[in-house]
């Protein structure tokens, strides 16, 4: 199967692309790596009469840090962010999640801001942005640029707060240096989509959890951050019993999904068991 | 119709194409490289793997507008003055194959993971080649030829490093 039809554009700059936008409105799709609007497109579930190509825009590649943030350019490929030692060190829990996605070939050419901006609540990138606290960086018409925090970027499924004319430019972490993370992901078929997926990020102090934090893959429309569980995890000693008590509540206020994969009452009773063994294991336990 | 530029198998090319032509059917139907196949159409098994810029990556997933400007290594160029590249070799001989549909696809991924990793684990190779479906279950002489392949390539660069490195100790020794 090939796509339908479409005019091709490739700007060479932000402004470019965000003026294309604002021509061709509804009409055009934005391009990352791929990944899965090329499959969308093929299947003709999406018949854009325009799509707009990112990839040649270097002012949206690479990593770099600035100040206590690490600055992530949206169309940094996942096998860049693996590749970093800045988000290796800073930010632990996004690499962990990242070697999660899909395979090697995928990863050479899916990018991080592609990502998001899909916002499949299946995906692995949503879950860690939510539990490190990314700030969304989202350029506009006429060089305007606003800053979304994480909690308000998503939506609802592949709704997110990009509006019509907008492009996801930055994604701005806060450094958690020395905070230890897990990512633990339920699949049955290696390079599948998150069954359910859990995010923990853990600073320790003297043998117990000084600071917590919790992400949710695939657990409702968005991905969720699971507040109750960092709460109850402050001051527990990293064993299985007090982890055990502290991740009870995590499935609260959570929609999962029931389908193919498994109904919603199986993916609670996973999160709980995925919870506990990806704080315990970021924890060092 | 966009005008594209691309280095294929080490050969320049130069060709109107529509915009939604993917890449695999680009290499398929324009340049006649039919050794990269497609199999499932849908990014999952991996059988169109090229290189695009010396990276792995599926070509039924690509555009062949994005890789304007670039250089693509397929399964047809692997080979060098009629000799098989170590991969290739040790495909053949460990019978890393049933049907064989999958193999363009391991083979261009396997090369991939040797260059991340020239010394990979069991464990690694099978990480490495999540992404590519062998749908007769062959996976087990798959992963003893990517094996074989890695001894087979690091012996011959400490070989060859050997006798690059000679000229140049000699060299210091006698400056």
């Amino acid at each position: 199967m090939i796509p339908a039809q479409f005019d091709y554009l490739a700007p060479t700059s932000v402004a470019d692309a965000v003026a294309a936008l604002a021509e061709h409105g509804d009409d055009a799709k934005v391009l990352a790596g791929g990944q899965s609007l090329l499959p969308i497109l093929r299947m003709r579930l999406n018949a854009p009469g325009v799509v707009i190509d990112l990839g040649r825009i270097p002012e949206l590649q690479g990593v770099s840090e600035d100040g206590d943030h690490l600055v992530i350019g949206a169309m940094t490929t996942y096998a860049a962010v693996l590749a970093s030692e800045a988000v290796t060190t800073h930010a632990a829990l996004l690499s962990k999640a990242i070697a999660t996605v899909a395979d090697p070939q995928i990863r050479h050419r899916g990018t991080i801001g592609g990502a998001l901006v899909h916002a499949d609540p299946a995906g692995d990138v949503g879950a860690p942005a939510l539990a490190l606290g990314a700030e969304l960086v989202i350029a506009g018409a006429d060089g305007s640029t606003r800053t979304v925090a994480a909690e308000d970027f998503f939506e609802d499924l592949f709704a997110t707060a990009v509006g019509e004319g907008e492009l996801l430019t930055q994604i701005r972490i806060p450094k958690h240096t020395g905070w230890g993370a897990h990512y633990e992901k339920f699949v049955r078929v290696s390079h599948q989509w998150s069954i359910v997926g859990v995010a923990a990020t853990v600073r320790s102090e003297g043998g117990s959890i000084a600071e917590a934090r919790v992400g949710l893959t695939n657990m409702g429309s968005t991905p969720l951050r699971a507040r109750s569980v960092e709460e109850a995890l402050v001051g527990q000693p990293a064993t299985d019993e007090a982890v055990r008590a502290a991740v009870a509540s995590v499935t609260d206020g959570t929609n999962p999904p029931s389908d193919l994969n498994g109904d919603a009452d199986y993916r609670k009773h996973l999160a709980t068991v995925l919870t506990r063994r990806a704080v315990l294991a970021a924890a060092g336990a | 119709m966009t005008r594209i530029n691309m280095t294929v198998d080490g050969v320049s090319y130069s060709d109107e194409v529509e915009p939604r032509t993917l890449l695999v059917q680009y290499l398929r139907e324009s340049l006649g490289k039919t050794g990269t196949v497609i199999g499932c159409d849908t990014s999952n098994c991996g059988a169109c793997t090229v290189h695009l810029d010396g990276t792995s990556v599926k070509s039924c997933n690509v555009l062949a507008v994005q890789a304007d400007g670039h250089e693509v290594t397929t399964i047809e160029g692997l080979a060098q003055n009629g000799e098989l590249h170590p991969v290739q070799q040790a495909f053949h001989e460990c019978h890393a194959l049933q049907c064989g549909y999958c193999t363009p696809g391991m083979i261009m991924q396997a090369c991939d993971v040797l260059k991340n990793n020239p010394d990979p684990s069991e464990q690694e190779i099978r990480e490495g080649l999540e992404g590519n479906l062998c749908r007769c279950t062959g996976y087990h002489n798959i992963v003893k030829a990517v094996q074989q392949a890695a001894g087979t390539m690091s012996s011959a660069s400490s070989a060859s490093s050997a006798s690059a490195a000679s000229p140049a100790s000699s060299q210091a020794v006698s400056s």
